[in-house]
This record gives C-alpha cells, structure tokens and sequence, in this order.
C-alpha cells in the first residue's frame, strides 16, 4: 500500500521569547522545540495514533502537518508532493486533500455562521461556486446523521455532540484523503463518544479515509487506531502497532501512561507510575534522554547520551536505552 | 479542627456527614422552568468517599452548589432538607453558612486558575485562608508551609512566595487542595478536580486526596464524570442521570452489580472496560430530555432498552441489597 | 469552558433568530432604549424631511418682522433678520444629521480597516499603526480644529475632517482589541485550516464579531461630533452663515439673550435633544450586547 503522508526529521520550532528581550536577557536560544526530529509513515486507509500529555508537542504536529504552522526544517510529503512555499496560495491544493478537526467542537465554528454556512465554506474558498449549496450542505448533514433543520442553527445551539458531527461534515465536505482530528472526543459524554467514533469509523471504511487521531485518552485510542505513536517533549518515544505497545509497552514513560490510566474497577486499583517530578521546561531540555529526570529506571548514560530510535521485537520503534523487556 | 468522631463504617445513613434527602431544585429561566434536581437523596458517611458521578446535564454541580449554598438567584429550592453535622444548613443564615465554608466544608474546583489570585503570592492566600485562627503571621506560615509540603510542593519553604502562574497546573492544584484543607474541614467537596490535568498528574491528585482522607479523617464528596478515577478513589457512589439520583451503592456495588439500566449502560460506553480491541464501541441511542418539559414516567425510559410497561410510572427507589438502591422498577420483583 | 457542553443546548435550542433581530428588540422593550430610539427617530425624520414640513425659506429675511416671539405663525419666533426659527432648526437639523453620518461613516471605514489590519497584520505593522493612532489621539480635538480652520478655512467640510480624523483612533483600537483576540481561537485556525484567505476570514468571521462595540461605539460619537459641529458653528469656525445651523443659531441668538431668549433656546434644545437620544440608546444597546446577559 502506498504511504500517503510520509514525515521525516520534522522539527517544529516557536519563539518563546521576542528578538529584543532575548539580546537584553541574553538568552541563548529564544525558540522552544514543540516538534523535535519526528519521524513516521502513514499508509492510506490507515489510523494513527498521537499520543501524548500536555507540552508533548503533538497539537503541534497535527498543525505543522496541515501547514497552520511552518516546519522549522523536516520535510512533509503528501500524496507523493510537498508545498512549494509555505504561502497560502501554495498550500490550497494541500489543504484540499487534508482536513482537520479541532478540539472544543463548539468553539471551532464560527459563531456567526449558520451550520449550512459553515458546510457550504469549503465550497466557496475553493472557488467551487458551481455546486447546488443547499444540496451539498443536505447531503453532509446527512452523511454524519443530523437532519436538515440543522442547516439553519447557529453554534451556541448546537450539543457537544451535535456540533462534532458538523466538525466531521465540514471536513468531509471536499472530500479529503486525510482527516487530522485533533481530541475527536473531548468535550463528549461516554455514552456519546462511540456515536462520533464510529460515525469516523463507517466514514473511513466507505471511503477509504486516513486519519491521523491526537489524543491524550489512552482507552479510546486502543480501540480506534491500527499505530500508536507516543509524543514526550516533542519527540516519538514509541511507536508501533497498538495492539503490541498496549500489550507489551518498550518505553517507560508509555508504562508509566498506561499504569497512569484508571481501570472502571474498584478491584483494579493500582498506585501511580513511579514517575519523580514534573515535566521539564522545553526551554531547559534534560540532557542525554530527556525522559531520565523522571524516570524510575534511568541509570548514568540516560543522563549523558541520548537514544537512537531502534527496533525492538515485536516490532516498535523505541527511544530508549533500557527499554523494557 | 479535626473532626474527632470515628471513621464510619459503610451503615450509610445513620452517622452520615452530610446528608441530602428529597432535594428539588428548580431554575426560572426565559425559557420556562428547569427542574434541574428532582427528589435528591444523597448521605456522605463520616470518614468515607463518595463519588456524585454523571454526565453533563445530569444536577450534580447543581447539587454541589445546592450543598454550598452558592447557587444562582434564579434558582429556587422546591423541596428537600441538607443536613451537614445534624443543621440544616437549609435553615442557617449567610453569616453562619459563611462560617461553615472554608472551615468545615471546603471546596476544590476543576480549574486551579481561576480558584487561585493570580496577583497575590501563594504566601498571602495561605495565610489569609487561615484568618479564622488566632495566631500569629510567622505560624500561619509555618503551618502553610507545612501544608504545601504535606501535598507534595517541593522546596516549600522558598517556592511559596511565588506567584500561581510560576506553578504548573499539577503543582497549582495541589496548592488549592493544600488551601482546602488547611482549616481541616469534616467535608472536601470536589468538583472535577482533575479534568484539567495530565493522567500522570492526575493519578498523583487521586493517591494524594485518599492519603489526606485518611490523615485528616475527614469525608469527601468527588464529583466526576471519569468512571475510572471514581472505582479508583471512592468508597461509596450515587449515579445521577438528568436531575435524579438512579443509583446508589457500594463502589463495588455500582461497578460489579450495577441494577439501573442507565449504570449499566454507562459502563457498557466505558472504552476503558471493554476488552476486546473493537471499531464499533456501545452507545447509548436518544439524547438527554429536555428539563423543562419533562415526560411523566421514568426519566430514562426514552433511552431504554429494558422499558416495559410499569415505566410510564416514575420509579421509587427500590433496593437492590443492603445500602444498594435503585430507580427502576426492574427491581419491583425482588 | 467547561469541559462538558451543555447537552441542555438541544432543548433549549430551535428559533435561530439572528442576533441583531433580538437585539434590537430588545432595545425597544427597555424604557430608556426606546425613548433613546424616538428622540432619534425625530430628529433624523424632520432632518431628512425638512425641505418639505419647513414652514419658511430657513434664509428668508424679513427685518420688519424680527425678534418676534413663538406664535403661531411662527412656532419658535423669528431671530434677528426676521428669518423664522423653527425652520431654521429643521435645516440645522439637517447639518447636523449631514455631518454626523459622513463623520461616523468615514471614521467607522477608516477604523475598521486600519483596526483589521493593526490586529491581523504583522507585529511591526500593529506597532506602527498603534504609535499613529496614539499620536493622533493625544492631541486634543479643538486645538486641532483651530489649527486645521487657520490653515484651510471655515466651512462644513473642515469640520468633517477634523471630526473624522480625530474619531478614527478610537474605532480603530476597538476593532484592533477584538482582532486580536479573536486571532487565535479555535474557529479562525479551523477557516486557516480549510484554507480560507485573509480577506475573507477579516471580513466573514471577524468583522461580524467586532459589530457590537462598534455600533455602540458609534452610537456614542454622534452626539459628540453634533456638539462639536455646533460649538465650532458657535465660535463662527464651522458652518458659515446664512446657512442655519444649531450652533449658528445659538450664537446668533446669544446678543439678544436678554430678551428674546427663545432663541437661544432654540438652538440649544435640539442639540441637548438628540444627544440625550443617542445616548440613551447608545448605552441600551451596550447593555443589550453585554455577553453576560446573552447566555442561552
């Protein structure tokens, strides 16, 4: 199978601190690494997961990837092609094929937009103004289950759940071969996330979609993604088939996730990882592996060397020099 | 200041803490009446945990607020008495409320940030919250110390005359559990206290309120909507589904034996306890009814798929065991 | 933001009646919006309709017959060349109206573009912008009038300038304010995300969130830019006579105050009128927009 989005060496980089304060602060490196060195393939048809806590960096990835955010250096290939400029007249083509749906379901639209407003704009930016609107926004409102009265409300009207599944219609309106969906369930009930993931779901298999899932919900990301990749100060400590890195994790920092996780059972109590401290500033990365800090099993060359990816049986990728057995 | 009576033991109602019974909170609105909590009965046990857990919608930061005595001015207060420590707290004025608050019955919220001053240092807040003692400024500090050290803050002595924005969330709710307790109150409420953080972050927050739980021999209501972290930390659970209580038990009860269909349900929706790696996860088909117009009946008898006949009738609650009920009239056989 | 949106909104949800529809409704509902909105419903009627319900040529001099006081023949008396007053009203009426809409209207054009620009643009250029706008700002307004009026003249237009130059800041910075901070939520990075362009995300997902204060904004100008029309036509600095305005009329009227003060009564009642108007529903309409007193 062909691999639709190929990402290598992607560095992802903010400025923390403005020119002139960092020239009086003296401060050597006024940029924060949010993306550091990330490097994975992504075959058509496919779900990956990104996985990671807060300041992993993997919102950013998902902004990079879509181009809302230039790439420091690294190099994003889509469908064989990469950007020829960061401009936006460069990255329409892109953004045709891409789509991306954002955390707060409600606060991503536009509040002054009716919803059949909101699913008709992919239409009218890309200057397809030769479709039957009404019809288009008809058709998505119905793809993702609402009914067409829906067209006619504004956002603040709309429940979590209902304005995700206009998230998901307008991503789908052109028709993309990828869908980044950035927290697809955050903000939802339990009893109304599997209505949203499977939605995602039946979409996928119907027309061959790809998605790329951000997400810090480790029980919900089991079930929907076929890859996981785990994010740790910008960079992927794992990565692998689901299935095996929930079976047997390599990198402590993922056991620590998974011990982290609460099970729905009182007889399942577990005490928490054995994690010491609190993740490091990205302005004042640890040296050697960045994870040592806080690790249970760092020994003296986590502190001075720095891990290589490597493959491990039964087939992750890890960045460890102990990985776990 | 510590609450001196034993540890209760799981009889809930007779020794309860806290106790809610027939509450029924209704809200005026443009639009109508919200009977946002119909019927209300909840018991805090002394010493114990319990979990308010739900879903959006479902009354239980209503509830809390009822508790609290802060809730809005368009709210009224239909029916119901809560009794905290044998007073009604129903019956007590804004200047006795106002005693037990911060003293007896604390409260940590979802978002430290906005609980915390972000223009005073962590120094000031401390001491201050202590204003009902009367002690010195240099052993307030002391005991402030002494409590952020106790919530695991590192270097307590220097760190606590920074300021909230110079802690990370992790570190800045703890500060406000630290702030919680220091008056060592019988109650913690807690409203989602860990939504916010990281699931490393939060799995400390949960070890770190049992062990205070258990130092200060104190009670906590925690209040969520995580199925995990409420079978993780409490003893005790009331489900709520659209302004009513349906169940309530034992944790070990509500998990392992759930009676009400809505709690089977719910567990049913959990990813986290499904097994089998699947695409196609549970749901729960209909939507939450509107409060203003409710139907008569069963409030989950819309969503059911065990509605039979009895159901156009809202249910008591029947019990299932011992300190086991439920609001469903499967249960009217047994 | 809570975590959890209101799975309530569905039951309360089904009239999508547009925000501005249920704004101005309720600006009429409140006692002081709705005497705000007579006051200037008046004004702006008999201002558009004085050619036609003006008894008299507003310049019709008839020395015979000055200085008379309110009759019948004449509602507000005649002033010192006989002209009669209430006519002269309704055409300084028409100034004002004539000066306050191009002043606002210009200012408003000339604010949202550079506040658009200032609060979407590059940091530099919102810089540059900002230390413009200040600048103008810091000066007071009559000063600048007087010397705008030394260099260029007297006349109806020099008073638009000023007024508009000096109006502009203050829209620009309140447009800027909202840009700004509406630069970075969720739904303008899902528009960037779909590939939307500049324009289309200033002009259809901005702007439309930046009205409110505007047009409360505007609303609170307008009697400023009348009484400044007015004091500047009383200084003999704005409107040059025989053309009637509030302002002219007033000073006209003040040699005579002794006894016939009608006159300057005249002048001086529709200008405390229509301002009295304008902000009374200026400050409904703020406190309709207030977004505390909009939750669903």
């Amino acid at each position: 199978m062909a691999e639709l989005l190929e990402v290598e060496d992607l560095v992802v980089r903010y400025r923390a601190v403005g020119a002139i304060s960092a020239l009086l602060a003296r401060v050597r490196d006024p940029f924060v690494d949010a993306v550091l060195d990330v490097s994975f393939n992504l075959a058509a048809g496919e779900t990956l997961g990104i996985v990671g806590e807060s300041g992993s960096g993997k919102s950013s990835l998902g902004r990079a990837i879509i181009g809302l955010v230039p790439a420091a250096s690294g190099s994003i290939t889509f469908d064989g092609a990469s950007p020829s400029a960061r401009s936006d007249a460069a990255l329409r083509p892109w953004r045709r094929q891409m789509a991306m749906m954002f955390q707060d379901p409600v606060a991503s639209l536009s509040p002054r937009l009716t919803v059949k407003s909101l699913l008709t704009e992919p239409f009218r930016i890309h200057g397809l103004r030769d479709r039957d609107q009404g019809a288009e926004a008809r058709r998505l409102l119905q793809m993702v289950g609402l009914d067409a009265g829906f067209g006619s409300r504004y956002p603040h009207q709309l429940s979590g759940g209902q304005a995700r599944r206009v998230g998901v219609a307008r991503a789908l309106a052109l028709a993309p071969k990828l869908i980044i969906a950035d927290e697809p369930t955050a903000g939802l009930d339990v009893s109304v996330q599997g209505e949203i993931l499977n939605l995602m779901n039946r979409l996928q298999r119907e027309r061959g979609l790809t998605y790329l899932v951000i997400t810090h919900n480790l029980p919900v990301v089991r079930h929907i993604s076929d890859r996981l990749a785990i994010m740790y100060m910008g960079r992927f400590v794992e990565q692998g088939a689901t299935r095996t890195i929930f079976a047997a994790p390599a990198h402590p920092y993922t056991e620590a996730l998974l011990t982290a996780t609460p099970v729905p059972d009182p007889d399942q109590r577990r005490p928490p990882p054995d994690l010491r401290g609190e993740v490091p500033s990205l302005l004042n990365r640890p040296s050697g592996c960045e994870f040592h800090t806080r690790c249970p099993y760092a020994q003296e060359r986590c502190r001075l060397e720095r891990p290589q990816p490597q493959l491990r049986p039964p087939g992750q990728t890890v960045r460890c020099h102990f990985p776990l057995a | 200041m510590y609450s001196t009576r034993g540890c209760g033991g799981t009889e809930a109602a007779l020794d309860a803490l806290l106790e809610v019974r027939g509450l029924s909170v209704d809200f005026h609105t443009p639009r109508g009446r919200v009977h946002a909590l119909r019927n209300v009965d909840l018991s805090v046990p002394r010493g114990e945990i319990v979990g308010l857990v739900g879903e959006s919608g479902c009354g239980k930061t209503t509830l809390i607020s009822a508790v609290m005595q802060l809730l809005a001015d368009n709210a009224e207060i239909r029916a119901g008495e809560i009794t905290f420590d044998g007073r009604d707290l129903l019956q007590l004025g804004e200047g006795e409320l106002r005693s037990l608050r911060g003293d007896r019955i604390a409260m940590v919220f979802q978002d430290p940030m906005s609980a915390l001053n972000p223009v005073l240092p962590i120094a000031t807040q401390a001491i201050d919250i202590q204003y009902r003692e009367r002690l010195g400024k240099a052993e307030k500090r002391r005991r402030a110390i002494d409590m952020l050290r106790r919530v695991g803050i590192p270097d307590p002595e220097r760190r606590i005359d920074r300021y909230p924005h110079e802690f990370s969330g992790g570190m800045r709710q703890r500060i406000c559990i630290a702030l919680a307790l220091s008056a060592g109150p019988d109650l913690l409420i807690a409203d989602e206290p860990t939504t916010a953080l990281d699931v490393t972050l939060e799995a400390q927050i949960i070890a770190l309120l049992r062990a205070l739980k258990d130092e200060m021999r104190g009670s906590i209501l925690f209040v969520s909507h995580h199925l995990g972290l409420v079978a993780e930390l409490c003893d005790r659970v009331s489900v709520m589904y659209a302004g009513e209580v349906v169940e309530s038990g034992t944790v070990r009860d509500i998990f392992h034996r759930p009676q009400h269909p809505y709690t089977q349900a719910l567990l049913l929706c959990d990813p986290a306890r499904i097994e089998e790696a699947t695409r196609e996860l549970p749901t729960i088909e209909g939507e939450v009814p509107s409060l203003i117009d409710l139907a008569r009946g069963c409030v989950f008898r819309p969503r059911c798929s065990k509605a039979f006949a009895r159901c156009t009738v809202s249910p008591p609650l029947y019990q299932a065991a011992p300190g086991h009920v439920a609001r469903c009239h499967l249960l009217s056989h047994g | 933001m809570s975590a959890q949106t209101s799975e309530l909104a569905p039951a309360l949800a089904g009239e999508p009646r547009t925000a501005l529809a249920d704004a101005l409704r309720r600006v009429v509902r409140d006692p002081l919006g709705a005497l705000g909105s007579a006051l200037v419903l008046v004004f702006v009627l008999s201002a558009v309709l004085a050619p036609w319900i003006a008894p008299y040529e507003p310049n019709a001099i008839d020395v015979p017959g000055r200085l008379q006081g309110p009759s019948l023949a004449h509602w507000l008396g005649t002033d010192n060349l006989g002209r009669d007053v209430f006519s002269r009203v309704l055409f300084g009426g028409r100034i004002a109206l004539t000066v306050a809409l191009t002043a606002v209207g210009l200012s408003l054009a000339a604010g949202i573009l550079l506040g658009l620009i200032a609060g979407y643009g590059p940091r530099w250029l919102d810089n540059l912008l900002l230390l413009l706008l200040d600048s103008v700002r810091a000066f007071p307004v009559v000063m600048f009038a007087l010397a705008v009026i030394t260099v260029v003249g007297p006349s109806l237009q020099t008073v638009i300038l000023v007024v508009v130059v000096t109006s502009i800041p203050a829209y620009a910075r309140i447009v800027r304010t909202q840009t700004l901070s509406l630069r970075h939520t969720e739904f303008i990075l899902a528009e960037r995300a779909l590939g939307a362009g500049v324009p289309r995300i200033l002009l259809v997902h901005i702007l439309p969130n930046v009205i409110g204060p505007l047009l409360i904004l505007a609303s609170m100008e307008i009697p400023v830019v009348i009484t400044i029309e007015a004091g500047l036509s009383f200084l003999g600095l704005g409107v040059r006579p025989p053309t009637p305005s509030w302002g002219n009329i007033l000073s006209d009227g003040y040699a005579f105050i002794r006894n016939t003060p009608w006159l300057v009564i005249a002048g001086g009642i529709p200008v405390v009128l229509t301002t009295l108007g304008f902000t009374f529903l200026g400050e409904t309409l703020r406190d309709v927009f207030d977004p505390r007193l909009r939750r669903d």
